[in-house]
């Protein structure tokens, strides 16, 4: 008979028990009779005998294996039953476990779909991301997006693996009614089906579509099909077009598609081409790079298989082309998530900022754990001759320390369980709440890794808090624990008391000094002058008609025509081009010289962040000019060149000189170009990171003077300034209408205000201080209320000697000094130990925040005071009610 | 009377295990047995036999049924399974060579004392 069926055949096997004694003593009966004895006598005799028929039958139910569950259902039986029977204290300890597990469960939740999840591709755990990699460093590192004739070559020469591409398009998509810029990709035909992504409507693109020639034909993201074409399902077939070339739909992407993996765009992909179709002049070059490389692996093939074609292939490439391939090979890795790590000085950290949130959750649910244990403890405690009784009555040591446990294993999934249940429902608006959306927040749910986590946490916690508890089950001086009852306290108790206190409190003030050193963070940020004035302007890219970018002239009058058409606009004030924006995402970081003959590439040389703008960015962003002056319209493409610095480059570039009419040498042409004025320095990397921004330098030029060859570029990552009179956002519409154009097809997108921009600068420190300090809370309250607890119930405990000591003629005062300095010492102690910990902290924080300071003395006093005094009040409750004790009540409670 | 032996730990399984393989029988039988074949030397606590024989039984390594006894009365009898056969075999050369190996020490150590 198996395990599981004796577990459920109980009551029959005990009745074949019953038998099987009952034929054993009556055959030893009838034996003594026959000997000789008495029948009663005989009867005694074999029961003699036997050893207690009762315990030979309990020892028989033992050997069946399956005593342990049928005590394990007893147990939690009586667990439930108790913790019904004192509704106050469950209602507490419930509380105290869900929040703890709840906080804890959400964030795991994050971090399973944000950090640990695969991406959502098939057999996502064989694809691989491709780079250049290169044995000399430039401004942006040694990683290298492909070339296309590398990536063709590598393509041909590697076998085991199926090579597919993307190469980013962004353009304008219109259909006759309606035009939006969208961020498009050309891709390899075999990139929908290798990533095993279904499409919605239609069919991905066909090997025969990826090549020159081909009929042209895209397929359209979800949102924008939704926008241009209202979501009918009759769009497939239907035409579009795309930077004034007409596409066939062939397909529709599914809901919220995007290349995610090594890319930073917002949301999905509006557009998809083939890539063989695309006649770029630059993908001919080895040279020039830009294209996004992902590989899967067949399987059988390993990583290292690759890694050894690649770097075969990128040596013999080097040979065959030293111009182009010198110092260059290629590496494969595992494709992970990407969740924003890539920009460092912009406010997406998600990857720390969601493993502080989980140290800090974490905390508060060791507090939570702690203030559970020591009212399991303090409950222990009165329940010594309870447990002695068992142990006397002949239950094992180990019985009955499983029996503590059980219960508060069960209190812990309990509460586990509703903290589930709590995260469950803050999910959503958690999400909702995280600075600048939380990159993979549509994998963010509970889903069985979640709910192992949860079960596990709650199983741990509760043996956590209920081994002490149930270490205390007493073996020796039993009758000593029988006859003292639940009056006497034993040290240990105390000791344990105390340092369930001193931990708690040690917990919170990790916790408090953290918020507090974030809330001063933030505050000192939000008060830093950006350098331009935010208010009442707004930024967006801008897309000219694509016809009007094949001459740069008439780009430069296509721009000329824009600005002229938007300051007409009624409430504009001020309007201007500029390619970099500050606090937003993209940077042009350029090396410049200011000595004739030194290449301002060369990699020696500093670097300054360069915006090329109009002459009235100064009056948008209300920079204030220091020296000389800015552009006017008078500098043309045919005048003398000329920059403008922010005083932070005229000290680094020209110390102790007049920088106004000294020469600089930039990566746009040979010639120097003029320095004519100084500007303020505007924080371009955000209110929070610029201080540590590595190019803090700034240099404006002249849109009017960029180069030929590079206008149409330029032109391609222009954003349109504006400075209103009125709420900036409210113009927008008109704005929009008055730049669209002769064709219409020239779009404002992703519009910011400049206010938007500085507030998320500075939003991942909000988001902190905002948690921790809701955390730091938490924490304070659980501590107060263990404090509150354990001293009302060691106060209990010292009843009769205080009614002693106020009988004797102690007057109040002296007792209240007398449970204060207990508690003091308790309070010492933690916060002591908790300054320690908040050290370590903060230098944790200094590391992941930008803008946190070296430990301030001031957050760590201010903090420590607050929780002492809040620690004091919750001690003194009990220590007054200690001081009116009767002592005529108290001597009879002996 | 002289004082009886205490039983060394585990023996008890193997002294079961040997009886049952006699044949098929009943508790009160096999603590008659040992008592008879042991000549009165070894102490079985009665109290212990019906673990051990439910320990054995779902161990795998006895069987039971009920069967009557020869005065008529209803029993639970208990046979070796196959398990059981093999399991005795290698607990007897177990039991064996720990004999031998102890006595050839008790031996030696005589030798060595002469």
């Amino acid at each position: 008979m198996n395990w599981f069926r004796r577990l459920f055949n109980r009551g029959k096997l005990d009745a074949q028990l019953e038998k099987e004694m009952r034929f054993h003593i009556e055959q030893h009966t009838q034996d003594l009779i026959e000997r000789g004895y008495a029948p009663a006598e005989a009867h005694r005799q074999a029961l003699i005998a036997l050893g207690g028929a009762e315990r030979v039958k309990q020892e028989c139910r033992e050997a069946r294996g399956t005593r342990w569950l049928e005590d394990l259902g007893q147990d939690v039986g009586f667990a439930l039953r108790s913790l019904w029977q004192k509704p106050g204290f469950a209602a507490v300890a419930l509380l105290t476990l869900a929040l703890g597990t709840g906080a804890t469960t959400l964030i795991f939740t994050l971090i399973n779909g944000v950090l640990l999840k695969p991406l959502p591709y098939a057999n996502a755990d064989r694809l691989l991301v491709l780079q250049e990699k290169t044995d000399y460093s430039t401004r942006i590192g040694d990683l290298w997006a492909f070339a296309y004739p590398n990536y063709a070559d590598c393509k041909r020469e590697m076998s085991g693996l199926d090579l597919m591409a993307f190469l980013y398009n962004g353009g304008t998509v219109s259909t006759t009614k309606n035009a939006e810029f969208v961020d498009a990709y050309d891709v390899s035909a075999n990139l929908f089906p290798l990533l095993g992504v279904q499409m919605a409507y239609g069919r991905s693109f066909l090997p025969e579509e990826d090549r020159m020639g081909a009929p042209p034909v895209a397929i359209l993201g979800y949102g924008v099909w939704q926008r241009l074409f209202g979501g009918d399902e009759t769009a497939v077939g239907k035409s579009v077009t795309f930077d004034q070339k007409t596409y066939t739909i062939v397909g529709i992407a599914p809901p919220g598609f995007a290349l995610e993996g090594g890319l930073e765009l917002e949301g999905e992909t509006g557009l998809f081409t083939p890539l063989g179709q695309e006649t770029a002049p630059f993908l001919a070059r080895r040279d020039r790079h830009g294209l996004g490389v992902w590989a899967k692996l067949h399987p059988g093939t390993s990583l290292s298989d690759a890694r050894t074609q690649l770097s075969v292939i990128g040596t013999r490439l080097t040979r065959q082309y030293p111009d182009s391939n010198k110092g260059r090979t290629f590496i494969a890795d595992p494709l992970r998530p990407e969740v924003g790590d890539s920009l460092p000085g912009f406010a997406n950290n998600t990857r720390s900022t969601l493993w502080l949130l989980f140290g800090a959750v974490t905390l508060v649910l060791l507090i939570a754990c702690v203030n559970v244990a020591s009212l399991l403890l303090a409950r222990a405690v009165s329940r010594e001759r309870e447990l002695a009784i068992r142990v006397a009555l002949g239950a094992s040591r180990a019985r009955v320390v499983r029996q503590c446990l059980t219960e508060s294993a069960v209190l812990g999934l309990l509460g586990g369980g509703f903290g589930v249940f709590f995260a469950f429902f803050a999910l959503g608006p958690f999400i909702a709440f995280w600075p600048g959306g939380l990159p993979r927040a549509r994998e963010a749910h509970l889903d069985w890794r979640v709910m192992l986590f949860g079960f596990g946490v709650s199983l741990l916690s509760g043996v956590l808090f209920g081994l002490a508890p149930a270490l205390r089950v007493p073996v020796r001086n039993l009758e000593q624990a029988l006859r003292a009852g639940a009056r006497t306290l034993a040290g240990t108790s105390r000791r344990m008391h105390s340092s369930y206190v001193v931990s708690e409190l040690a917990l919170a003030v990790v916790l408090l000094v953290s918020a507090g050193i974030l809330a001063r963070t933030l505050l000192r940020l939000s008060s830093l002058n950006p350098g331009i004035d935010i208010h009442n302007v707004f930024t967006g890219r801008m897309a000219l008609a694509p016809s009007t970018l094949k001459d740069p002239n008439a780009t430069r009058a296509a721009w000329d025509k824009v600005l002229s058409s938007a300051s007409q606009v009624p409430g504009v004030e001020a309007v201007s081009l500029v390619d970099t924006v500050p606090m937003r995402e993209g940077s042009n970081p350029m090396g410049y010289s200011t000595k004739p003959g030194i290449s301002p590439s060369d990699p020696s040389q500093p670097t300054t962040l360069g915006s090329s703008v109009t002459p009235d960015y100064l009056k948008v962003m209300r920079i204030p000019l220091q020296e000389g002056r800015f552009f006017t319209e008078q500098d043309r493409f045919n005048t003398a060149r000329v920059v403008v610095i922010d005083d932070v480059m005229a000290r680094k570039a020209f110390p102790g000189e007049e920088p106004v009419g000294k020469p600089i040498w930039l990566d746009l042409g040979s010639d120097p170009w003029t320095v004519v004025g100084v500007v303020g320095h505007v924080r371009y990397w955000g209110l929070a990171s610029d201080d540590q921004a590595q190019v803090r330098a700034q240099l404006y030029y002249p849109f009017s003077q960029v180069p030929d060859q590079w206008v149409r570029r330029w032109s391609e990552l222009m954003s349109i300034a504006v400075r209103t009179k009125v709420e900036p956002l409210s113009v927008l519409p008109v704005l929009r209408q008055a730049v669209r154009g002769a064709t219409g097809d020239q779009v404002i997108y992703q519009v910011r205000s400049m206010e938007q921009l500085a507030s998320r600068s500075i939003a991942r420190q909000r988001f902190l201080f905002v948690l921790f300090g809701l955390f730091a809370a938490l924490a304070l309250l659980l501590a107060c209320i263990g404090i509150y607890g354990v001293l009302a119930y060691l106060t209990s405990q010292r009843v009769p000697e205080i009614g002693i000591r106020i009988a004797l003629g102690a007057n109040p005062n002296r007792v209240v000094r007398l449970v204060m300095r207990q508690s003091l010492r308790m309070i010492a102690i933690g916060v002591v130990l908790g300054a320690l910990g908040a050290l370590a902290a903060t230098s944790l924080l200094q590391r992941l925040v930008d803008g946190v300071q070296k430990a301030d003395p001031s957050s760590f006093v201010l903090m420590i005071v607050v929780l002492m005094a809040a620690a004091l009040a919750a001690s003194f409750i009990p220590a007054r009610r200690a001081s009116r004790i009767d002592p005529l009540k108290a001597s009879r409670q002996e | 009377m002289n004082e009886r032996l205490e039983l060394p730990q585990g023996t008890l399984d193997l002294l079961i295990l040997k009886i049952v393989a006699l044949g098929s029988i009943h508790g009160y039988a096999i603590a008659q047995r040992l008592q008879q074949v042991s000549h009165d030397e070894v102490q079985v606590p009665q109290g212990s036999l019906y673990p051990a024989l439910h320990r054995l039984e779902y161990r795998g390594l006895l069987k039971s049924e009920w069967n009557s006894t020869e005065g008529g009365r209803e029993a639970k009898f208990y046979s070796l399974t196959r398990k059981g056969c093999a399991q005795l075999e290698t607990e007897t050369a177990t039991w064996e060579r720990l004999t031998t190996a102890v006595s050839l020490v008790l031996n030696l150590s005589e030798g060595g004392a002469e």
